[in-house]
This record gives structure tokens, sequence and C-alpha cells, in this order.
């Protein structure tokens, strides 16, 4: 592998499922120390995508490189320098934390005695030290996610896939996550993410692609995709019980651009104080109003017509 | 055995500390417990009537360890399997590191070999104490009895890999599992059994089994000659091999 070439590098790529067309023709590039994202609501192949770039699930089209080596001629020796966490823990419940990451690394090929110093410090890195001999089965969702997380960094690798790392997590679970996840790009270490949390992508991305239907819809930076496809500021209006369609009329020419959804209606301004003051001027009588700057999830909804969690 | 097969087989011994002590105890008081009801007191009225050349404890304990082997294999294949599948998801996590399927299977086959071999020892030893082998070939049995975990096993994992509900299994133990048990050979000579039933018998690789083991401990000569039943069970082994290599396969590569 030259210099400067992508760790990750797919054209065209396709994976089908009988008739049905899951990841529909994407090309991606991910570069040595970036955290790149897929974003996207659930079914929008994220994780099929996912899944081919970790080697256990054969591409049905396109190419796809990984470390410069073939994924189906070299599957073994590309998992060899990846680490996993996948979207549904699998965990051994009846083992201890130690045990867990000392027996997952031995799949690795590692010496014993490097896998139990390197077992303890991943612990310490995910906070997990003085529950190390505890058995895992009675751990918080968050404490058996950073374990995972523990555990696709055993084999120091050089790519870390994460498949939606903070899904069913509780808040405060879910910045302690974002937080070691934040060290490890600190510490220079590739990740891939994916997810449907606009926020996660955008506190954890460098760069990352909008999926919808299986096909890239956009891709750059969170922030250049939220200046390229929304205004800076929204105003979310609601109305209670009131049908939105007689109101929609009425806004016609505030903001840039106007979007109702099933309990609320979105404004897009520049300036959503100047918007929501002309929202009052017309003699609009909102039960509540919201101004925010957009995020990822307006992009979402300019470029799909539909919100990201439903 | 290739090292990523050793470290997947590894996985499956370390948890088996946590559960050994338990297998133990039943590798000993299981044989004794069968030995003791049907040997020694249903043995009592049955050699009253003469009939078979050796006590029928020494008849019944060669077939018994047979069938030990094919239980302990069935139910190491079973459950276990499909735990590493849907529940622990124990499979899954090895997916995703170098090993290959093959190796993770080749690493749980392994596991309930050892599994199968612990218990046939501690049923020969058992055997020992009753008096129950008349020869030193008799420790032959003892491979004998993994040759037949070997040979239903693969078949069960496969099994176990492609049912979709654990409901399943009972299919497996009613129609399968307890049926060989009784009628091959392991209580009573299958000659006394009608001629399709004495075929299904034949078929079964659990017949094969007893008639080595009991030919090992007995010190005496086989039905059909020893290579037929051993090939038979090695047969059995290998294209169950074969199948469950495809069945994991395709069960772990979406």
């Amino acid at each position: 592998m030259s210099e400067g070439e992508p760790l990750i590098e797919a054209r065209r790529l396709v994976k089908r499922f009988g008739d049905f067309v899951a990841v529909d023709g994407i090309d991606v590039a991910v570069r040595a120390g970036e955290v790149f994202g897929f974003l996207g609501p659930n079914g929008a192949g994220k994780s099929s995508a996912m899944r081919m770039i970790g080697c256990i699930s054969p591409p049905s089209g396109g190419s796809l490189r990984i470390l410069g080596l073939d994924p189906v001629a070299d599957g073994p020796a590309i998992r060899a320098r990846l680490g996993v966490c996948p979207q549904r823990d699998s965990l051994d419940d009846d083992l201890t934390v130690i045990e867990n990451l000392t027996v997952y690394a031995r799949y690795f090929g590692l010496p014993r005695k490097i896998v139990r110093q390197r077992a303890a410090e991943l612990l310490e890195f995910v906070r997990l030290s003085e529950r190390a001999l505890d058995r895992v089965e009675p751990l918080s969702g968050g404490m058996k996610r950073r374990l995972t997380i523990a555990r696709a960094l055993v084999n120091e690798p050089d790519i870390v896939l994460l498949d939606e790392p903070t899904t069913g997590l509780d808040p405060q679970a879910r910045h302690l996550v974002w937080e070691r996840l934040f060290r490890l790009k600190q510490r220079g270490v590739t990740q891939v993410i994916t997810t449907h949390y606009m926020d996660e992508a955008e506190q954890l991305c460098d760069r990352l692609v909008v999926m919808d239907h299986g096909r890239i819809v956009a891709e750059g930076a969170p922030r250049d995709l939220i200046e390229r496809f929304s205004t800076r500021e929204v105003v979310e209006l609601r109305f209670g019980d009131s049908p939105l369609e007689s109101v929609i009329a009425k806004l016609d020419g505030v903001g840039q651009r106007l979007e109702r959804l099933p309990d609320r209606i979105l404004v897009y301004a520049e300036d959503g104080d100047t918007a929501a003051a002309e929202v009052q001027r017309r003699r609009l009588v909102p039960t509540s109003v919201l101004v925010r700057r957009s995020s990822l999830e307006d992009v979402f909804l300019h470029l799909t017509g539909r919100t990201l969690v439903d | 055995m290739t090292r990523p097969t050793a470290m997947a087989l590894e996985y499956f011994l370390v948890s088996y500390r946590r559960t050994w002590r338990g297998t133990i105890f039943s590798a000993f008081v299981t044989p004794v417990l069968f030995l003791l009801a049907m040997g020694k007191t249903v043995g009592t009225y049955i050699d009253a009537r003469g009939g078979l050349e050796v006590a029928y404890l020494d008849y019944i304990a060669p077939g018994v360890l047979a069938s030990t082997g094919l239980q302990i294999g069935i139910f190491e294949g079973s459950f276990a399997v499909y735990s590493a599948f849907h529940w622990s998801r124990c499979y899954h996590a090895m997916r995703v590191s170098p090993l290959s399927p093959s190796n993770i299977l080749g690493g749980h086959l392994s596991y309930a070999m050892l599994r199968v071999a612990l218990s046939a020892t501690g049923f020969v030893l058992v055997m020992t104490a009753f008096g129950s082998i008349h020869s030193a070939t008799g420790v032959l049995a003892l491979p004998v009895a993994v040759g037949v975990g070997a040979s239903v096993t693969p078949l069960v994992f496969a099994y176990s890999a492609v049912i979709s509900t654990e409901g399943l299994f009972a299919v497996l133990f009613r129609f399968v599992m307890v049926p060989m048990s009784l009628f091959a050979g392991v209580f009573f000579p299958v000659d006394a059994m009608p001629a399709p039933a004495r075929v299904l018998a034949y078929l079964s690789p659990l017949w094969h089994g007893v008639e080595l083991c009991r030919a090992a401990t007995l010190a005496t000569s086989t039905a059909w000659g020893v290579p037929v039943h051993a090939g038979y069970l090695l047969l059995w082994s290998v294209a169950g091999f074969l199948i469950a290599r495809r069945v994991f396969v395709r069960k772990l590569t979406d």
C-alpha cells in the first residue's frame, strides 16, 4: 500500500440480498487518521456497508479495497488489522470482564503476556478497571458497550469499525462513549462509524456520507453539509392541535424554506429571531417557538423529505 | 489442529472452567445410577432366565458407554451451538476476528469431542469398578465412544445452525436420540427386532459403536468385522463435518 492511499476505498460498491438492494453503488474513501461516518435512517444500508468493510459479507458488485487488500481473498489478514464494535453485543455474560478481553485477544494469535498487559491498559482506557474480575452479565448497557469498544482495540487495529456505537444507551452513557472515541481520534486511530443520530455524527465525524435507500445522497464535513443544504438557523413552531395546513399557508414567505412535519412546522432562516418576529407579526399564535441552529437532521430532511429517527 | 482453530477451542475451554465441576460429577454419577438400576437390578431378572452368554450388566455396560458418546455429543452440539448463534453470539464475536467459519466450527467441535472423551473416561472407570471390563482391549472402548460422538455431533451442529427456533430440538431428541438409544442394540440384541426395525438399527451409527464397544470390553467378535463398523463411523464423521462446514460458512457469511 502506497503512502496517501485511502485505507478503505469502495467504488460503485453493491450489496444485494436476493432482489433487495441494500447498498446501491456507493463510492467511499477513508483516509488514515480520519473519523468517517455513515449517517442514515434504519435500513439505509449503513450496516450492510459496514459488514462488507468488516470482511464478513462479500460485495455483490463494484470494487472494495481495505488496507490495500482484497476483502474476499484476504479476509483473515484484513480482519487481523480491524477492530470491530458490532451493533449487537456479543460479549460472554458468564465470563468476567477481563476474560472477555483476553479470550478475544487470543483469536488474533497474541501471546498471553502481551494479552494480559494490553487488557489491563484497555480496561483503564474504558474506565472498567475496577470491574475487571466481575462477571459481565450485571453490567449496565453503557459499561458493556465500553467493554466491547475495549475488545475492538485489543489487536491495536489500523481501523476501528463502530456500528451504531451508542444506540440504546442513556444520555450519560452516550457522552462517556463519545468522550472515549474522541480520545481515540486524538491518538490518530482511524474510525468508521455508522449512526442514525445526527448529534453523534456531528460530534464525532470529520467527514460523513448521508445514506438513504442504499445510496449516498450527500458527502462532506458535517458543517459543510449544513451550510450547503440548510440555513444557519431553524425556527420550530408548534400549534397544539390546530391543523397545520391552514397555518402553513399563512407562513408563506417567512424565512427561506418551510417544512411541515406531523407535529410541527420548521422555518429555515439565516436569522431565526427575525423569522420568529415575522410569525408573530402575522398574528399567528404558536403554542411553542424554538429557535435553534441547523443540524444534520435538517440536512437529511431536506435531502430525503423524511426525518432520521421516527 | 491449526492455530486459529486452537484459539477458538480455547474460548470454549475458558467457558468450561465455570461448569466443569458439575460435568465431572455427572460423568461418574450417571453411569453408577444406570449400571445399578439397569445392570444390577433389571439384570437380576434377566440373568435368572438365562439366554445371554454374559451377565446382563456386562452386556449393556459397553452399549450404554457407546450411547453416552452419542448423548453427550448431541447435547454439546444442540443448545450450545444454537446459543452461540443466537444467544451468547460468541460465533459472531469470533467471526469479526481473523477466525474463519471453519476455524470456529473446528474449535467448537473439538471441545465437544473433549467433553465426550471426558464422560466416556468416567464411564469406563465406573465399568472397571463394576467389573464389567473383561479384557485389556476394553481400553479401546474409549476411542470408540468418542467415535460414536464424532459420527453424529457434526450433523447436530449443522442442524442447530439451520433451525430457526430451539423448539425444534425436541424433534431431534424424541425422534432421533431416544429411539436410537433404545433400539440400536444397547439393551437387547437387534436380532430380536423385526427386519425393518433391524435395518434402521444397522443404519444408525450407534449400533456400529455398540458392536465395537461390546467386542472391546468382552473380548468377543463383532457382527460385521471391525473395519466395517469403524469405517461406518468414520464415514458419518467425515460427511457430517463437510456438511457442517458448508452450513457454518453460509450462516456466518451474509
